[in-house]
């Protein structure tokens, strides 16, 4: 059992097991969680010849650094992330979108995300992981999830359940692109806000705070002022909702968000543009654009042929 | 019944009971919540009861805001199904430490600690609706005078086992988390348990709760 395995020399920022989520929980407040960034998620199992809905490692920022110890492994790394290969004295500077062979003793060094905040790590095969409600995700707040629910830390071993035979090297054109305008349709309380509020939140730019995780990520700008009530009823969320509290700055709600919240609804973020909303690092101007639903709809179908199309020409 | 239906962003339908918050409206959308779960509608990947609202969410690469629309306008609703009360009574800690927005609280309200302590244990408290993290119960409702906003920025992180008031409601942090309720004491018990997977929630929409000080060292030394 467990002969291969990877030792965690570091175990990078906020490392963890991630997959497609788990649905039809959110009466119970467990969220949807998976992997932020669906598209980088979805390429990476392909470029390892593995299912779509396969477990991989989501880093953020700083990731991990590993030594593998088993068999022949094929690994591929998603997103806009600068790492090494380290085979006995030979050093390999690593592309992303690239399959790559791990032998024994071979080190993995992910060194850090370039100009985004997510990255993910796929082997040709599967981890040894605890599922919870069908879902390996981590979520570190409510610890659910495989690895009990924490991020990864030095000191543990990543057990490899199978290898698939699938030693094809596989490599993909891909470059990460950086949104600044955010598509969005009005939320459901609108109307709160002043004319002046409305104008800012279409106009202004907003920057992203540090104070942004895998829950939520916070902006700052000028005051949304609120005319009507800065509470509301609580109520249901998705992920994209972009709430305002009394502070008047807003909060987008991402992946691990509670699945109920009482603040007035500006605004919610459209699909298409979630995979990239949630890679801006902190710093980063954003404005927010206005759209209807039905090109919301033509926005997704968009979004979706085209990654379709990416996987495809793996 | 449902009000109003609208869209909350590309991916979700937003279903309106109306403006009154009670258990006869929160029956109703039980009642259509349990109705829509038993459907096992393809593409619905969260339907999210709440006091006078219910949202469902769906992937939109299986059905759209239209299609799901028609199918809910025309559900019927599954007569019977009444739902069951428990009781439970939650131990409280209201030492300093733990009350972190009592001071607050007073101002808000314009009313002494001891009176706002002794009219929230008093109460008996329904559950509307549990979310916003993992088996957090939303209980009501408290006196019209215990009724206070929440924090103007909420905490980045509130402690696990926090009591927080806001509105006519009260609740509790079953870990830590970010929030904005107004936070009055801790329980040292246990609220939610990820390793029961059928029944995670100790406490459940519908139960009756109600709330019982204890001193710092009961809470030190509590055991389940």
């Amino acid at each position: 059992m467990n002969k291969n395995y990877f030792e965690i020399i570091r175990a990078g920022i906020n490392s963890t097991f991630q997959d497609l989520g788990r649905s039809n929980l959110h009466h119970i407040g467990i969220p949807f969680s998976g992997a932020m960034d669906n598209r980088n998620y979805l390429l990476a199992n392909k470029l390892t010849g593995n299912n779509h809905n396969d477990p991989v490692i989501e880093f953020a920022y700083q990731g991990p650094h590993l030594k593998y110890h088993g068999d022949k492994i094929n690994i591929a790394i998603t997103g806009d992330v600068s790492f090494k290969i380290k085979k006995g004295d030979n050093l390999i500077n690593g592309e992303c979108y690239q399959s790559f062979i791990l032998e024994n003793d071979d080190e993995l060094d992910i060194i850090s995300t370039n100009k985004s905040v997510y990255g993910y790590l796929a082997i040709s095969g599967t981890f040894n992981l605890k599922f919870q409600w069908s879902s390996c995700s981590t979520n570190t707040k409510a610890k659910i999830g495989s690895n009990n629910g924490e991020k990864l830390s030095v000191n543990q071993k990543i057990n490899v359940k199978e290898i698939n035979n699938n030693f094809v090297l596989r490599k993909l054109n891909y470059v990460n692109t950086k949104i600044e305008n955010i598509r969005v349709i009005k939320g459901t309380n609108f109307n709160y806000f002043s004319e002046e509020g409305k104008k800012i939140f279409f106009k202004n730019e907003f920057k992203v705070s540090k104070l942004s995780d895998r829950m939520g990520m916070r902006l700052e700008g000028k005051k949304i002022e609120n005319m009507v009530d800065t509470n509301i009823r609580s109520e249901g969320l998705i992920k994209g909702v972009i709430q305002v509290p009394a502070d008047g700055n807003p909060i987008i709600m991402l992946s691990d968000h509670g699945t109920i919240g009482g603040y007035p609804k500006i605004g919610v973020v459209v699909s298409a543009d979630y995979d990239k909303l949630v890679q801006l690092t902190p710093g980063s101007k954003v404005k927010f654009q206005e759209v209807d639903l039905s090109s919301a709809e033509t926005l997704f179908k968009l979004y979706d042929l085209e990654t379709q199309n990416l996987i495809s020409q793996i | 019944m449902i009000k109003n239906i609208s869209n909350l962003g590309d991916a979700a339908l937003y279903c309106d009971f109306g403006k009154d918050v009670n258990k006869d409206i929160n029956t109703q959308v039980i009642k259509y919540f349990k109705t829509i779960q038993k459907k096992n509608i393809s593409g619905v990947s969260n339907i999210t009861p709440s006091y006078n609202k219910l949202i469902i969410s769906f992937d939109l690469k299986k059905i759209n805001f239209n299609k799901l629309k028609k199918i809910i306008d025309n559900i019927e609703i599954i007569k019977g199904d009444s739902i069951q009360n428990k009781k439970f009574e939650i131990p409280v800690c209201c030492e300093k430490e733990f009350s972190l927005d009592i001071k607050r609280l007073e101002e808000k309200l314009n009313m002494k600690e001891e009176k706002i302590y002794e009219s929230f244990f008093e109460k008996e408290f329904f559950c509307y609706m549990t979310g916003f993290i993992a088996g957090m119960p939303f209980l009501g409702d408290l006196d019209e005078n215990l009724r206070a906003k929440r924090l103007d920025t909420p905490r980045v992180k509130v402690p696990k086992g926090s009591i927080g008031l806001t509105e006519q409601f009260a609740n509790i942090y079953t870990f830590e988390s970010p929030g904005g309720w107004n936070i009055i004491g801790n329980t040292p018990l246990n609220i939610f348990d990820s390793n029961k997977e059928k029944e995670p929630n100790l406490i459940n929409p519908g139960d009756l709760v109600t709330f019982k000080r204890i001193s710092k060292e009961k809470y030190q030394n509590y055991h389940e």
